[in-house]
């Protein structure tokens, strides 16, 4: 088969999601609280996430942001001691059930770190490595190039694809990461901070591929730039510190559509944190 | 804000004292470093001057003949290379199989931080076992519990050049056995350090896209540390080779190659420990000559250790 042809007849992992399409919602966390070991690191947090639109969890410093966005494919059960009160529903069912496995849910929820973290390996090995996970094991050339496509990375990397991905600048190997994480076509992709650590080129670059992203997947980003958020995001949530009694819990002020949060947000710590006075 | 004098300065030159202590701080490191390399200069151009003439009489059939016959003054060491050779293969294979695993469990969350903690003191503690005792060791325990698995191996097997003899007592398994025991610790030691330099976002990365703890080890962790983990093999290696006492008391001391696992066997350090204390002139020579020989083979073998995890930190630094 010639590389257009298998590009045209979609093997089987590009069918349409088997999720049900009843409702709006791709992910719901009704999160009652989120502990590391004694500490209470997160309350009182419930949100709908949209699909096929850009949800952006924003708020200062350890306001629990990442700790939120870990939660939604597991990756929190990694830190010892962690502990989570409450549910959160992806494809009609709480992920963490018992008879849930972790890696089955970090499977269908890809995940972009804060810094780039691309294997010691070749460009494209980076790119078939979730492929490989998964048992896919043809059309690898043209799933490679569909991904780096996707990212918006292929022109610059088609005739390296053999080079070690550690030869690439930051934002290359960012946006090598958002391949890697949508060569399986997850339905839903957590970016935790993703430009944090590259320059404001790349950034836009990032930016950009985030609304094309989500013609086809529900992404969900943790950002401290208020800027981006209002740039990319279709919903908005802002996290706030609640330091009464001694602690320093994050929980949810308010959520809903960017144009209206930023434009009339309803609670006070909203008010402050969109207008500057602190963050 | 009043701006301070520009006289009021705290800042002072350094003073008389401050230099002398810098200068003779120095002077007294250059000098312990230079000690040092002249030692190791020092040791080998003894080795070698001892080993002249034996070296000049004897010369490349030393290394290729295997008589080893003091009154005839007939000298050669190919058993002992052999032997050498593969009983440090036999034990570092088993010992990196085994000591790999434990650098595994003790960096990748598989205990609690305090139980790791505890293991790999006692893992650590294995290197300050003396070699005579892991000798008394495995006469007294490992040749008795190994010997009736061996007989029934070689009666089943015997066809086998490896399974070619029966174990009566000393042989290269028990050796090989005892020998991974000893090299366990150092090769733990340097891969764990290999693991726990691989970077945690890499293997968030691994986890995020959803691999099995296994396939996050084999397929991210063990490849990035792996120049590392073969330093370690190589460094355990070139320990292997040069050890003498445990060997001594395991191998048997038969001046002969076998492929056995079963058979006794020799090794170059076994030689000269065994041989020293009742050979005349001649034969000193020949043994200084082993010496050499053993001496250019750890060399050799530390050497591309050194070289391999020098790399292994450079390509880590790359990555941070």
């Amino acid at each position: 088969m010639s590389q257009a042809e298998a590009l045209a007849a979609p093997p089987a992992l590009y069918t349409p999601h088997a999720a049900p399409r009843a409702t709006d919602a791709a992910v719901e966390l009704r999160l009652k609280s989120l502990h590391y070991g004694d500490f209470r690191a997160v309350r009182d947090v419930n949100l709908t996430i949209r699909r096929n639109a850009v949800t952006a969890l924003i708020g200062p410093s350890g306001c629990g942001k990442s700790t939120v966005l870990r939660c939604i494919n597991r990756m929190n059960d990694l830190v010892r001691g962690f502990r989570l009160d409450g549910e959160v529903r992806f494809r009609g069912r709480d992920i963490y059930d018992k008879a849930v496995d972790p890696v089955a849910v970090r499977r269908a929820i890809g995940m972009v770190f804060q810094q780039p973290n691309p294997f010691a390996m070749s460009v494209a090995r980076n790119v078939t490595f979730g492929l490989k996970l998964n048992g896919v094991r043809d059309h690898l050339n043209e799933r490679v190039e569909q991904a780096l496509r996707g990212a918006a990375l292929w022109d610059e990397v088609k005739d390296h694809l053999n080079k070690s991905a550690l030869s690439l600048s930051g934002g290359q190997q960012q946006r090598l990461c958002i391949a890697r994480a949508i060569a399986t076509q997850p339905e839903v992709i957590l970016m935790d901070e993703p430009c944090s650590a590259i320059d404001p080129i790349a950034t836009l670059k990032i930016e950009e591929l985030m609304t094309a992203l989500k013609a086809k997947y529900t992404i969900v980003i943790v950002t401290h730039n208020l800027q981006q958020a209002r740039r990319v995001a279709d919903d908005t949530a802002f996290l706030y510190v609640d330091r009464s009694a001694g602690g320093r819990t994050g929980y949810l002020v308010e959520s809903g559509p960017t144009a209206e949060f930023f434009a009339n947000p309803r609670e006070k710590p909203t008010q402050d944190y969109v207008a500057g006075a602190f963050g | 804000m009043t701006r301070p004098d520009p006289t009021g300065t705290l800042a002072r030159p350094p003073t008389r004292f401050d230099k002398w202590a810098d200068r003779s701080f120095r002077g007294l490191a250059a000098t312990s470093a230079a000690l040092a390399v002249l030692l190791v200069v020092g040791i080998v151009a003894q080795i070698a001057g001892q080993a002249e003439p034996a070296v000049r009489e004897y010369g490349v059939d030393f290394l290729t003949t295997s008589k080893w016959d003091p009154s005839g003054k007939k000298f050669g060491v190919l058993p002992q290379i052999a032997g050498t050779l593969y009983s440090s293969v036999l034990g570092v294979a088993l010992g990196s199989l085994f000591g790999v695993t434990v650098a595994i469990v003790l960096t990748q969350d598989f205990l609690p931080p305090r139980l790791e903690a505890v293991a790999k003191g006692v893992v650590e503690l294995l290197s300050a076992v003396p070699s005579v005792v892991y000798g008394l060791w495995g006469i007294f325990v490992v040749i008795p519990a190994l010997r009736p698995l061996a007989n029934a191996a070689h009666e089943t097997f015997g066809a086998l050049p490896i399974f070619g003899t029966r174990l009566s007592g000393p042989g290269l398994l028990p050796a090989a056995f005892v020998l991974a025991i000893m090299v366990l610790p150092t090769v733990t030691a340097i891969s764990r350090d290999a693991l726990a330099a691989v970077p945690g976002k890499l293997r968030e990365a691994a986890f995020g896209l959803g691999a099995t703890r296994w396939e996050a080890i084999v397929k991210v962790v063990l490849p990035t540390a792996s120049r590392g983990i073969f330093g370690a093999i190589v460094l355990a290696f070139g320990r292997a080779v040069g050890e003498t006492m445990a060997l001594a008391m395991l191998l048997g001391n038969s001046n002969s190659f076998s492929w056995s696992l079963f058979a006794p066997g020799t090794t170059l350090a076994t030689l000269m420990a065994n041989q020293w204390p009742e050979s005349g002139a001649v034969e000193k020579g020949a043994l200084m000559y082993a010496g050499l020989v053993l001496l250019g083979i750890t060399l050799l073998i530390n050497s591309v250790g050194t070289l391999i995890l020098r790399r292994t930190v450079r390509v880590e630094e790359a990555h941070q």
